[in-house]
């Protein structure tokens, strides 16, 4: 018998380990109806992991200078046009839910709030960075003048650019560097930019960061959102 | 087989008529599902590389080699060679199948502390002279083959290698997975637009460890095509020491 033959038994085998994986490789797919929830499943795990083992609720991003910022820094919103609220002059961010005080914030009672301002890096779920300056209010802030009820453990932000919304776990919501931003780089917050507010962290990626916010909701349950609803992970930590 | 077609003397491993029992079970499960689960891994990866085909930060390119820059999503990779269809599916992919890359990377590299067999595979410097005569000999410098354990010097070279490349791509992709709750992994890798870089670099390493990992096999010694998969050599090369 020569050295190295295989016998058929040998190749059934092999093609046990080799078949699915070319099957899948040349497919392309995103898992099919079979595989995508369970792909979605471990995506889930995954969301766990990152917000219970590895995200801390004191470790702080990265701050840049100034002088660091990127010279671009894209817009981004689901609207064909860039969005406008329906009634500017009469904007307010309500916020309500699992409170104890639901409230409606206007522009110039969140700018009144102790105002946190940094300059960041964005991490984009597609790859690319940019480096800019937000200031608002931290959402902490907010959280502590409505009184979350003991069994908030979501946060849902709404907004005007069509049907675009976020859940959040309340870890994130609360960690020091998450904000209700109304300044970008100096500057009042512009509506291509999600004026006249929006969700600003450096501790998850951009399409967690709801803009042109109306409501901003605690809840029992798990909410969903524009994207996450369509498979990209739901909780975005970075 | 015959002890006549045996340049070198077997003994003491456990040997029949079907060969010498030269892989563990786990080490030959570990192998595959890692070479299908790798396979996965990089198609995903080339999805979600086509998201965003540059290196370095938005309109601030880097000044590092990459063939694989491109202003078209047209130009990028092919759509057999990518996994999941678009970005969301391609990352669901990437994130689920790192968990047994990694998994079966800790299996085989802890079997081989605890049964003493990385004394068969790791490279030390002790191996540079006869992995230079097992070069010489492949380059026809040399006439007769350098006298060899289970592995020669040179495959002892690549197999250290493969096991730091594992680990290399799973702490930089850790490292853009998490760059603010791994801040500290991140800075190590250079930040973490470098940090995606050098795990793009480790992508094509392993195609190019892989080529010549099977083109060797079957030039060199096509029997160890079998151990790996039955776990029996039969082949001419001693399989212990």
């Amino acid at each position: 018998m020569a050295d190295g033959q295989l016998d058929r038994r040998d190749f059934f085998r092999l093609g046990l380990v080799a078949g699915p994986a070319a099957l899948v490789a040349a497919c392309g797919w995103d898992g099919g109806a079979v595989l995508r929830p369970r792909l979605g499943a471990i995506s889930r795990l995954n969301d766990w992991v990152g917000e219970h083992v590895l995200l801390s609720s004191s470790r702080l991003a990265p701050t840049y200078d100034r002088s660091q910022r990127s010279g671009t820094m894209p817009s981004y919103f689901i609207s064909d046009n860039t969005p406008v609220a329906p009634d500017a002059a009469g904007w307010g961010l309500e916020v309500g839910g699992l409170v104890r005080k639901p409230t409606r914030f206007t522009r110039p009672m969140l700018e009144a709030l102790p105002r946190l301002s940094y300059t960041v890096k964005h991490h984009c779920v597609e790859g690319w960075t940019a480096i800019a300056s937000w200031a608002g209010v931290p959402v902490s802030t907010i959280a502590a003048m409505v009184e979350p009820l003991p069994g908030a453990r979501y946060l849902r932000f709404d907004s005007f650019d069509e049907n675009y919304f976020n859940g959040w776990d309340l870890k994130s919501a609360m960690h020091p560097q998450t904000i209700l931003a109304y300044g970008f780089n100096d500057q009042p917050l512009r509506p291509d930019h999600g004026a006249p507010l929006r969700l600003y962290s450096p501790i998850k990626l951009g399409y967690k960061l709801t803009k042109y916010l109306t409501r901003m909701t605690f809840t029992a349950e798990r909410p969903g959102g524009y994207w996450e609803d369509q498979g990209y992970p739901w909780l975005g930590g970075i | 087989m015959t002890s006549s077609s045996q340049p070198f003397p077997v003994a003491g491993a456990e040997s029949s008529a079907r060969g010498v029992k030269r892989h563990h079970g786990l080490v030959r499960a570990a192998h595959w599902i890692n070479a299908a689960v790798l396979l996965g891994m990089i198609a995903s990866g080339l999805q979600i590389y086509m998201a965003f085909p540059h290196f370095g930060m938005k309109g601030r390119v880097y000044p590092v080699p990459n063939p694989f820059d491109s202003n078209s999503l047209h130009q990028g990779f092919p759509e057999w060679a990518r996994l999941g269809g678009w970005l969301a599916g391609g990352l669901n992919w990437h994130f689920a199948l790192a968990w047994p890359f990694v998994l079966t990377g800790l299996v085989y590299v802890g079997f081989l502390i605890l049964t003493g067999e990385w004394r068969a595979l790791l490279f030390r410097p002790r191996d540079v002279g006869p992995a230079i005569a097992m070069q010489l000999y492949y380059l026809r410098l040399r006439r007769d083959h350098p006298p060899q354990g289970k592995h020669n010097a040179l495959q002892k070279a690549a197999y250290t290698f493969i096991v730091i490349l594992g680990a290399l791509s799973a702490l930089t992709g850790f490292a853009i997975y998490k760059p603010v709750q791994l801040a500290w992994l991140t800075t190590i890798l250079g930040g973490y637009e470098l940090a995606r870089y050098w795990h793009f670099i480790c992508v094509w390493i392993f195609i190019g460890f892989t080529v010549v990992h099977v083109a060797l096999v079957f030039l060199a010694d096509p029997a160890s095509f079998r151990a790996i998969v039955t776990g029996w050599y039969r082949g001419k090369f001693p399989s212990h020491g």
